[in-house]
């Protein structure tokens, strides 16, 4: 009875110590969050802000537009282009960076643990350097008058300079480029713990090469490879910088779409709108996620 | 022994006083000032002078509309100017202050954006047309057909500067209308003109000085005093003046009504309006000021220079912007956020 007591009383001091975190989390993180709500639901003000009467113009401009002249609604297939070139362009980021990311965590996973050491370091060498810099290496390497087009038209390969700045390609270098590290560390991890023996045990057991990878390799260091893919998708689906850099301003991504709304397009409603769709699309990624690797999980 | 010190320290702080004392924060489009003016600001009075840059009227309005932007001044265009006195986001300048306020040419003393310049003293006014690489591209320029319907040589590869109201005034005098029209029909030929124009840019971006410098662009619409700088260090850009009507413009400074350092801000307004000042300017970002007088103090090449000195034929397609009411704004937001989609 006693102890039962005494547990009970460690319980409610347990709440009370971890309740200014508490207070604090709900303040920082979803405070902003209900403010975006709630200006989503409002009308746009004039030149910026909002006007506060309740309106859910904002949420209906996400997939119909009304023509400006005659009013006929139709589909805003403006809109959904702009979404499906960002899903689009993330998911080819996440297969880029999990192509180039598999063998290349795989190499380090592989040495000895000194030379792990400075492979890994190697790795993160490209975080010392700000984005926006690193975007504009990118810029310099294939801009028409730049490193990749002069080498080219040097070696007499082309005559005129191929435009790739301002394209898609163009963004989805700059973002499998600078993602890529998010894709290496966690495969690293995860196949850093993988026991090679039982390579050798599924080779004993007359197991192709491909099937040592597919039926052995693959399923083990899974977690590895969703965690990853995680990293490289959900900032790539809201990436900012490089396609405003890359993309020229035309090609823009959702977080591009976003911007213009408090900035040139006067309408906060709908940025908040907008901002509130990419959050959904990312927490059913993370859904997705949670439900794939704990299937795999012997504990869970 | 601490009073000496502190007595010491006021003195030497006396004595220095002119090189350390006074900040002014200056918020100003990018590569738009003379650093060569804020050095001359800064050797006369030895007050340090922090420049921020904003890329469009829009950005500089949202950040000084958000509040503690610690700017002191800042340099909206023309039809920028009524928002923001609307907003009060500028204090009344008093002109008892200005002792140079005199020497703002004829033409600039009383703007319909300003009336009598109650805010705002002229920074550099100049014209929105196009800039053209000729080695790609030899025939008339003189057109805003260069990025509404662009010659073959030039599609794919024209830039538009995201920059809303010149893009859609360029657009709506090249189909007949006039500056601020309402009239839906000229608007839906707008609206449909730049729909159809979008697929043959390649980008809608700034920085249009350095890429037509390095050839990153053959073709954009442009800024009179940008596509100089380009010659300057490309021979083959070129300005062409649209003969269907192209904008006139102005960008002038204000003192914000949050401003920390209004004494030093009233000096800099001050400052600029004496005529070898303003032509430091003009030297720099290769636009006409508003400040009588400032000719004199001018490069030879700004004197002749075909960006700047409008070709007697084109003189009469150059039309001032207004600004418009909020009905066309309106219309004409709808029509660029439809295009910017």
């Amino acid at each position: 009875m006693r102890a039962k007591t005494h547990r009970r009383s460690k319980g409610l001091n347990g709440w009370l110590l971890s309740l200014p975190a508490l207070v604090l989390l709900l303040i920082a993180a979803s405070g902003p969050l209900l403010i975006v709500v709630i200006y989503s639901f409002l009308e746009p003000g004039d030149y910026s802000g909002v006007r506060w009467t309740f309106s859910t113009d904002a949420w209906f401009r996400i997939l119909f537009q009304r023509d400006i002249f005659d009013g006929t609604v139709s589909l805003a297939d403006a809109n959904l282009s702009i979404f499906w070139r960002s899903v689009k362009l993330s998911l080819a980021t996440t297969l880029i960076a999990f192509v180039l990311g598999l063998p290349t965590a795989w190499f380090i996973a592989t040495r000895t643990p000194a030379a792990r050491a400075v492979w890994l370091f190697l790795i993160t060498i490209p975080f010392w350097t700000n984005l926006l810099i690193r975007t504009f290496a990118i810029m310099e390497v294939i801009r028409n008058q730049g490193l990749m087009n002069t080498a080219l038209i040097n070696l007499g390969l082309i005559e005129t300079p191929i435009q790739v700045l301002y394209t898609d390609t163009a963004v989805l270098i700059g973002m499998a480029y600078v993602y890529l590290p998010l894709m290496v560390l966690p495969l690293f991890a995860a196949i850093d713990r993988f026991d090679f023996k039982l390579i050798e045990a599924g080779y004993d057991l007359y197991a192709s090469r491909m099937g040592v990878l597919r039926r052995v390799v693959l399923p083990i260091i899974r977690p590895g490879i969703v965690a990853g893919c995680i990293l490289v998708f959900v900032p790539s689906l809201g990436a900012y910088v490089t396609p405003r850099v890359l993309g020229g301003g035309k090609n823009m991504m959702i977080g591009n779409f976003i911007e213009l709304q408090f900035g040139q397009g006067q309408n906060w409603p709908l940025g908040s709108a907008l901002s509130m769709v990419l959050l959904i699309v990312v927490l059913a990624a993370l859904l997705i996620y949670t439900r794939v690797s704990s299937r795999d999980d012997p504990n869970g | 022994m601490k009073t000496v010190l502190l007595a010491t320290t006021a003195l030497l702080a006396g004595a220095f006083g002119a090189a350390a004392d006074g900040q002014l924060n200056l918020y100003n489009w990018g590569n738009y000032t003379s650093p060569e003016l804020i050095e001359k600001f800064t050797a006369e009075t030895g007050i340090e002078v922090t420049i921020t840059d904003y890329d469009s009227n829009t950005t500089a309005l949202a950040k000084v509309e958000a509040g503690g932007s610690g700017f002191d001044l800042v340099v909206p265009s023309a039809n920028y100017v009524p928002v923001f006195v609307e907003k009060g986001l500028l204090a009344p300048l008093d002109k008892s202050r200005l002792s140079n306020f005199d020497n703002i040419a004829a033409d600039w003393k009383d703007v319909a954006w300003d009336p009598n310049r109650d805010y705002t003293i002229p920074w550099q006014w100049g014209t929105t047309g196009v800039a053209v690489n000729t080695s790609v591209y030899d025939g008339d320029i003189n057109t805003s057909e260069i990025f509404l319907n662009p010659p073959a040589e030039l599609v794919g590869k024209v830039n538009v500067v995201p920059e809303m109201n010149d893009v859609i005034a360029l657009t709506i005098f090249n189909v007949g209308g006039d500056a601020c029209t309402e009239d839906l029909e000229v608007l839906r030929k707008v609206r449909d003109k730049l729909m159809a124009a979008k697929d043959s840019w390649i980008s809608m971006d700034y920085g249009t000085t350095d890429k037509l410098s390095s050839n990153d662009l053959v073709a954009t619409v442009n800024w009179n005093g940008s596509t100089m700088r380009a010659r300057l260090n490309n021979a083959d850009v070129a300005y062409g003046y649209p003969k269907e009507g192209y904008p006139l413009w102005m960008d002038s400074v204000g003192l914000l009504a949050d401003a920390q350092n209004v004494d030093e801000a009233y000096k800099f307004l001050d400052f600029i309006m004496i005529p070898e000042n303003a032509a430091l300017i003009s030297t720099f970002a290769r636009y006409a000021n508003g400040i009588a007088g400032s000719d004199a103090f001018m490069p030879e090449e700004m004197k002749t220079a075909p960006e700047i000195v409008i070709p007697a034929e084109f003189a009469a397609a150059g039309r001032f912007l207004p600004t418009c009411p909020q009905k066309a704004t309106e219309l004409y937001t709808a029509i660029w956020t439809e295009l910017r989609k």
